[in-house]
């Protein structure tokens, strides 16, 4: 039995890290189609991780040790965090690792390392980008903090596998609470993965960088590390809004059918969570970077308005 | 209160006063006027949804013509009064940014936790449903103040105004099932008449100062200084 | 083997000795750096020893010495919050002790007074370590002084700058008002209790208003020392101009002083606990830890920005503190400690870190004379292993797993999440707030770090002086390696250390945090499995496991990475005058944040014709708080110099008025 556990958690791991870029790809290809453009193929993410790979890497003079480092870092911070999410069964011994203030806490490792490198070589580029990101995420973490602690005063855990438990277990009922905390994650994932309307992943218009800026000097296997990290970072945020707060279809046993539901279900799910932002990202259009405050301020009025009306209306002793 | 042992019907009812208290939240934060309307409007079809909820719930007839009454006068008429006036007043692209958005909401916060204060002496196991939503109307009407403090464009004020009748009566109906119908009407019949009488007064803003903007009323202050 | 009382007072033997050793030594520098080292090695470890057997022999050692007033001698107590301090004071000094041996020797050939700095900081670790061992208020007071005096004359320590010699006046101006405030509170505990040793205020039964004025007059006096806002004026000005290691013993340890007093005071003399008190607590916490990081991001001296970034710690630990008062409030003992020990961790974490950024900062100056952070850039390549203890410093300070400074913030929150249980629905709505503040002082604390590591050792040298920076002798890298070593320690293994100070909790609040170390060395559960948990070590096993791969295939040679320059857009090459500067940095936080600044900013045209664009940042403490009172204080001045006519009659005429008033008071 514990072996078994050990064993599905190993492979929620690799299938995390073998869905990122397809998830990528899939969000290319709907949006290519959603502009009436042929697009590159699903799999393209695949292709291009692997290319890299293959490619001599670069360094510039000016680069220290840090520089080199950091991919690696970043990668394994983010895939860590990702190990602590639910994503085929709520049986994860590794969700232990990590509460999610802790995941919050190893996003933000992998953040500091990139921003870090960012300012490593020493051109303007990187230093603007590490800046503004700097600035984004530090908006983003009260958001995110108190729609966190509105799921965790109904759950009364933070700990994402109880979490989901504690969602499957409940009876239907409508929660104000949860309708904010939603609306307040689904803006703070956007702004933390670098998504339109805060981040165009796709420009290299050097004034509205972001994470691009970043990762500006990096090439060959550096590079698709790096990348390889956004794409985790994206299904991560992806799977946990669509397992917390629509946990339907997880598989709550070991048996393989109810395995073979939760993978359906997920797939199912991310297909979907897919169109949706590539139909917000084809109609919306990139923000200033000043606008941005006011997003995560709505981000953050949300998620105090969901507390407070759970404080108000859902226990209201 | 545990929220499993709570009728659906009550739980939708939660779910849209906890709305009617995002748009205040969103009516302040509006730039654009137009767009103000429209939020207005919401809160009004909202307020008359919850009144239909209640109206099933407690099967009180006289609630389902109040819900069609609200539904007709703030989802419709008013919004669309509102919006004749500011085409004719050639507003339609005006915009008004708060000057600090985040403070004015974080008061706005604080006006909800405050009004939740208020009422928590309410203690009795029966009427703890209600006292909820109740804290939710007083927080509405207590913002729909702050937005006539914060924001100085007067269709925007009156857009407050509005709001403020809002949580009234969706006090009204969840405390006490609606009022009498005489009343009720009579209310109505007043906010149409302020209504017409705010019109006019727009038009004799604008003619006098050439803008909407109440800042600029402050010229007629006697003791002006200098 | 001996007791803990006896490695204490060795400590303190030893502390007294290094004060006066070098008027004997004065003439062979070389011998009295040797001997000062050695002592405050000794010193550290003897305090280290003493506090660590306290703490896992959960027992209350008590003696009285013949000294002081004839009917209230000292009084001293040795239990575990105290054992807990001691060892916090014990391990900072001994990274300093080896630190100084190397950064000392830079003054040896100036005209700087050698005697003053070891005279002063042998004094100042006396009375760090006498206010802790202290029972009772007249040697607690007495201790505190010597400790506020010492400090002073270290800040006045490069006297010949009006700047410093003005800091210092301030620092001392501050450190009496402070002073006072907590003798008032003293004093109302003992006119309740019976007498001032610390056992009859702990008997004493007060009622809630004195305890009230109490707590207020105690939490302004160690709020005071502390630098809460808005009382945190003089620490971003005295903390910066001391040597170096001194600043780092007035900002790691002296301020964990501070918070001694304070939990000793509340938690222990007081005894009560009300909500009121807590929401204080918390409010000011809050509040000093986000305007504390916002002031320190826009810092460009190195060693300024370090000292705000300590109001942003301390406002951390005061959170903690406040929110075990209003837990404690609501009787819900296990909450509460959960949130003490946060706030206990976070201290000796804060010790560690800060005390390690500000040693970098003094290898800085040391090899480069040099703290403006716009002058900076490329250290890493030349001072490696000051880079590395930096980045370690960074880290921690950030709060970012696997590291220190992220296990007493998780408990923190942690503690935050419990707010279900209260019973007031507006404290329950209330606390989230405070946690959501907490968390945008995390992410801005890792915005200010990241600019920090970014702008001074990455990139490239941005002066002449940088760029020939050489690495420190080895005392001080080793004394940064200590620090660098226990802020990975404390990160990587939470559960033996927290088991270690489980006692204080047992002995302050009644209540232990077992189940938090109940499922092994491995994880740590603050209040059950199913709640929360954490798991440190395998987070730094998978990251070193990673970290190795990549370093082996590196090793191996198969992939060598070639240099080549950085991408310039085809056009010229970069120059260091082209990176983004520390002020650039900071601007869109400085814009988004602009309100909370005193922000003066424009362009001029100078003499030559030349443009010059000038931008002024300041706190609006100095304008919304100390202005008033100055304005205030002058007025009344101005109508009392009215007494003062000069005429010798006139004074005796007055001294008369007041012996009688005093005489019919009196009567």
């Amino acid at each position: 039995m514990n072996l078994q556990i050990s064993l599905l958690a190993l492979v929620q791991l690799v299938l995390y890290a073998l869905l990122a870029p397809l998830v990528a790809g899939w969000i290319h290809w709907v949006k290519a189609k959603l502009q009436n453009r042929c697009g590159a193929r699903i799999f393209q993410p695949y292709r291009d991780l692997y290319k890299l790979f293959n490619k001599e890497a670069r360094m510039a003079h000016t680069a220290s040790q840090l520089f080199r480092a950091s991919p690696y870092i970043v990668f394994t911070a983010t895939l860590l965090a990702a190990s602590a999410v639910p994503l085929l069964s709520i049986n994860l011994p590794t969700a232990a690792i990590a509460d999610i203030i802790a995941i919050a806490g190893l996003l933000a490792l992998s953040r500091f390392f990139l921003a870090l490198a960012g300012m490593d070589v020493g051109t303007a580029f990187g230093g603007m980008g590490a800046s503004r990101e700097m600035l984004v995420s530090a908006l983003a973490e009260p958001a995110m903090l108190v729609a966190v602690f509105t799921l965790a005063m109904t759950a009364h855990t933070t700990n994402l596998a109880s979490l989901v438990g504690f969602q499957l277990t409940e009876t239907f009922v409508l929660r104000p609470s949860f309708m904010f905390a939603l609306a307040a994650l689904v803006l703070v994932a956007i702004a933390e993965t670098g998504r339109i309307p805060v981040d165009n992943p796709s420009t290299h218009l050097e004034l509205t960088m972001i994470h691009e800026a970043m990762i500006l000097e990096y090439s060959g296997r550096h590079l698709a590390l790096m990348e390889w990290a956004a794409q985790l970072k994206l299904l991560l945020y992806g799977t946990l809004l669509t397992n917390v707060f629509f946990p339907w279809g997880i598989a709550q046993d070991l048996s393989l059918t109810s395995l073979a539901i939760g993978l359906l279900s997920l797939i199912a799910k991310l297909l979907l969570l897919g169109i949706i932002l590539a139909i917000s990202e084809t109609v919306l259009a990139k923000m200033r970077l000043f606008r941005t405050p006011a997003f995560l301020n709505l981000a953050l009025l949300l998620g105090l308005l969901g507390m407070l009306s759970h404080v108000i209306l859902e226990i209201g002793v | 209160m545990n929220l499993e042992l709570v009728p659906m019907l009550q739980q939708i009812m939660l779910v849209l006063a906890s709305m009617v208290l995002l748009i205040s939240f969103i009516l302040m934060d509006q730039v654009r006027l137009v767009a103000a309307i429209h939020t207005f409007a919401w809160q009004g079809a909202l307020i008359a949804a919850i009144t239909t909820i209640v109206a099933i719930s407690e099967g009180h007839m006289h609630l389902y013509f109040s819900a069609l009454l609200t539904f007709t006068l703030k989802a419709l008429l008013i919004p669309w009064m509102l919006h004749r006036q500011v085409r004719k007043l050639e507003l339609d692209h005006e915009k008004e940014a708060l000057e600090h958005p985040v403070i004015a909401s974080m008061i706005a916060v604080a006006l909800v936790i405050f009004s939740y204060w208020l009422v928590l002496p309410i203690v009795q196991q029966e009427l703890i449903f209600t006292r909820n939503v109740v804290a939710i109307s007083l927080a509405v009407v207590l913002i729909g103040f702050l937005i006539m403090v914060v924001r100085k464009q007067a269709i925007a004020q009156v857009l407050g105004f509005m709001s403020m009748e809002n949580g009234l009566f969706l006090a009204a109906v969840s405390a006490t099932s609606g009022m009498p119908l005489i009343i009720e009407l009579g209310v109505a019949f007043d906010v149409l008449v302020a209504m017409v009488l705010f019109g006019i007064f727009f038009f004799q803003i604008r003619e006098s100062i050439e803008s909407l903007d109440v800042d600029r009323l402050n010229h007629l202050s006697e003791s002006e200084k200098e | 083997m001996p007791s803990a009382l006896w490695f204490a007072g060795l400590a303190v033997s030893f502390s007294l000795l290094s004060a006066i050793i070098p008027v004997f030594t004065v003439n062979t520098p070389r011998l009295l750096r040797v001997l000062t080292t050695l002592l405050l090695c000794l010193i550290g470890i003897a305090a280290l020893i003493s506090g660590l057997i306290t703490l896992s022999e959960n027992e209350v050692a008590t003696a009285e010495l013949p000294l002081g007033l004839p009917w209230l001698h000292w009084h001293i107590r040795l239990d575990a919050l105290s054992g807990f301090f001691i060892s916090l004071i014990g391990v900072v000094t001994v990274a300093i002790g080896l630190y100084s041996y190397g950064y000392v020797r830079g003054f040896e050939h100036g005209q700087d007074s050698l005697i003053a700095l070891g005279g002063f900081t042998g004094l100042f670790l006396t009375g760090m370590l006498l206010v802790v061992l202290a029972d009772d208020a007249f040697m607690f007071m007495i201790s505190w002084e010597l400790m506020s005096l010492s400090s002073y004359f270290l800040v006045a320590f490069h006297h010949e700058h009006a700047a410093n010699r003005r800091a210092a006046f301030l620092y001392l101006l501050m450190a009496h008002v402070g002073g006072l405030s907590i003798l008032l509170s003293y004093g109302v505990l003992a006119s309740l209790g019976d007498g001032f040793t610390f056992e009859a205020m702990r008997a004493a039964e007060i009622p809630f208003g004195w305890a009230s004025l109490s707590f207020i007059l105690a939490f302004i006096g160690f709020g005071m020392k502390a630098g809460l806002l808005p009382l945190h004026a003089w620490l971003p000005e005295a903390h910066p101009v001391a040597p170096s290691h001194i600043s780092a013993l007035m900002s790691g340890v002296m301020l964990k002083v501070a918070v001694y007093g304070l939990i000793r005071v509340i938690f222990d003399l007081i005894g009560q606990f009300h909500w009121q008190w807590g929401v204080t607590v918390l409010t000011i916490g809050s509040i000093s830890a986000l305007l504390g990081v916002l002031y320190a991001l826009m810092q460009n001296d190195l060693k300024r920005l370090l000292a705000y970034s300590s109001v942003e710690n301390l406002g951390i630990i005061f959170i903690g503190l406040g929110l075990s008062i209003l837990f404690m409030s609501e009787n819900h003992r296990l909450i509460a400690t959960v949130a003490f020990v946060a706030a206990l961790y976070h201290s000796l974490n804060h010790a560690l870190f800060k005390s390690l950024l500000f040693l970098g900062a003094g290898s800085i100056l040391h090899s480069a004379n040099e703290q403006d952070l716009e002058k900076m850039g490329g250290l890493l390549r030349r001072m490696p292993w000051t880079g590395l203890f930096f980045l370690i410093g960074c880290i921690s300070i950030s709060s970012l797993p696997p590291f220190n400074g992220f296990v007493s913030e998780w408990l923190t929150f942690q503690a935050a999440l419990q707010t279900w249980q209260l019973n007031s629905g507006v404290l329950r709505s209330l606390l989230p707030i405070a946690a959501a503040m907490l968390a945008l002082t995390g992410a801005l604390a890792a915005a200010c770090f990241v600019k920090v590591y970014g702008i001074a050792f990455l990139g490239q040298a941005r002066s002449r002086h940088i760029r020939r920076a050489r690495p420190v002798p080895l005392s001080m890298r080793v004394g940064q390696g200590i620090l660098a070593l226990f802020c990975l320690l404390l990160g990587l293994l939470p559960v033996p250390f927290i088991s270690l100070i489980d006692n204080v909790p047992r002995q302050v609040l009644d209540q232990t945090l077992t189940q938090a170390t109940a499922h092994g060395w491995l994880w740590l559960t603050p209040v059950s499995a199913d709640t929360a948990s954490y798991g440190a070590p395998l987070i730094a096993i998978a990251l070193f496991i990673a970290l190795g791969l990549g370093l082996w295939l590196v090793g191996r040679g198969i992939r060598r990475v070639r240099r080549c320059d950085a991408w310039d857009c085809g056009f010229a090459p970069p120059t260091p005058n082209m990176q983004y500067t520390s002020t650039a940095f900071a601007q869109p936080i400085r814009r988004v944040f602009g309100l909370l600044f005193k922000i003066e900013e424009g362009v001029e045209r100078n003499q030559q014709g030349k443009l010059t664009h000038h931008l002024k940042i300041s706190d609006r403490a100095w304008g919304l708080f100390y202005a008033p009172i100055a304005r205030t204080v002058e007025k009344a001045a101005s109508k009392i110099t009215r007494i003062q006519s000069g005429n010798i009659r006139t004074y005796l005429g007055w001294s008369l008025t007041t012996l009688v008033f005093l005489l019919w008071v009196i009567a």
